[in-house]
């Protein structure tokens, strides 16, 4: 297993980019700033499945994103979260 | 085509029509020419169709009941599903499991906006409104708005969690335990689980 | 936030009321499931990211009036005509084949 990237609590921002290939990131999620919750597993990367065998695979990570960061016109509160599962290679690093 | 009979691989019943949808016709067709092919028969279909059959709501349900009964399993329920979930029995699919406990202050909700994905291994066939647009279109921006269409009113004081589930996890939710439920059984906490209570689309039980 | 890619990519779009009703899965519906599974155990396709992709490449109409099996026997049959599995004749010819029997039934 190699070692993940990021750690629990650190600040992530996801890729924004269209790859023109099946992907598994919506796009509502992308170029959104969020937190890593969960460091998950290494699974197969969506992208290299289409005539391909997913490999190598990738690190998958739960990330917490505040609502009011996705949808400037949330209807709850401060504290209403959405989470969702990343592949690393979607990740960055931000402050 | 061959020119014997394809009565192996039909699925017409005198009684129950087939669909004749321009859609199901591609999967009747694709069907039948996998079977005649020899790529898969018509037992391993059944076999198949007879496994996700027998996955239901119950099982979870057997499985949220031990949790609040036993603070151990909870714990490890909570730490790693998947295990926790086959230490009773259970088959599942090599997901990554992942179950979210709610409590006074927090809701959970379960969608998957880019297709349908759902633990269909342990839960059984996900309900046709998990599947629709709508629910996955608006569950992830007014959370709030959609669980009141099914009857969950969330105060202020309640935080929403929405998991979208993209990838390689599946993930039930671990609802509260009703108060005055103290002394049941475990069957009898078991018995009050719904699916939609799994799903996070309920949060109440009626212990009455 | 980026443009939606696919017709599947409909986080955050505006929708219509939630349709609490329930279905009760056809044996059709079953027979498509368990046809990509035994696929996919088979290795006829490599994932359930084939069956997906598959499902996105159809136009956004497509997608739309199909129902949620329907979708997944349209894809399922794009890869493997496209892999060479089955030939686009081969499934043309096999869906006249369903059809005429159907119409028969009917007339029958």
């Amino acid at each position: 297993m190699t070692d993940a990237v990021f750690q629990v609590g650190q600040r992530v921002r996801i890729a924004d980019r269209t790859p023109r290939v099946h992907h598994r990131v919506p796009s509502y999620a992308k170029g959104r700033v969020g937190v890593i919750e969960r460091v998950c597993g290494l699974h197969g990367e969506p992208e290299k499945f289409i005539r391909g065998n997913g490999e190598p695979k990738q690190r998958i990570y739960r990330v917490r994103i505040p609502q009011s960061e996705l949808w400037q016109d949330y209807e709850g509160t401060e504290r209403d979260k959405l989470e969702i599962e990343i592949f690393e290679h979607w990740l960055e690093e931000t402050e | 085509m061959s020119d014997h009979d394809h009565d192996h691989a039909r699925t017409f019943q005198a009684d129950h029509a087939e669909p004749t949808s321009e859609g199901a016709r591609v999967g009747l067709a694709l069907r039948e020419l996998l079977i005649e092919a020899g790529h898969y028969t018509p037992e391993e279909e059944r076999a198949v169709i007879a496994a996700m059959q027998g996955a239901s709501p119950r099982d979870g349900g057997r499985i949220v009941a031990r949790a609040w009964t036993d603070p151990a399993y909870k714990e490890r329920l909570l730490a790693n599903g998947a295990a926790a979930i086959r230490e009773l029995g259970y088959e599942l699919e090599p997901y990554e499991f992942t179950v979210m406990e709610n409590d006074d202050n927090t809701h959970n909700v379960i969608v998957c906006t880019l297709c349908s994905c759902y633990p269909r291994s342990l839960l059984g066939m996900s309900p046709a409104w998990y599947k629709s647009a709508s629910y996955r279109s608006r569950v992830v921006r007014e959370p709030r708005k959609v669980l009141a269409e099914f009857g969950v009113e969330l105060t202020d004081d309640i935080d929403v969690r929405v998991h979208d589930s993209t990838a390689e996890l599946r993930y039930m939710v671990l609802p509260q335990r009703p108060k005055r439920t103290e002394g049941w059984s475990e069957e009898e906490l078991a018995a009050l689980i719904t699916r939609d209570s799994l799903i996070g689309t309920q949060r109440a039980f009626r212990t009455e | 936030m980026s443009e939606p890619w696919g017709p599947h990519d409909v986080g955050g779009q505006q929708g219509a009321p939630i349709d609490l009703a329930e279905h009760d899965t056809a044996y059709w519906e079953w027979q498509i499931d368990a046809m990509v599974r035994l696929a996919l155990k088979k290795g006829l396709i490599s994932d359930f990211a084939e069956l997906r992709d598959g499902i996105e490449h159809l136009a956004q109409d497509d997608y739309d009036k199909c129902t949620y099996y329907e979708r997944w026997a349209k894809s399922l049959a794009y890869t493997l005509v496209s892999r060479g599995v089955i030939s686009e004749q081969q499934l043309s010819n096999q869906i006249d084949a369903v059809r005429a029997r159907q119409e028969a039934e009917v007339a029958a």
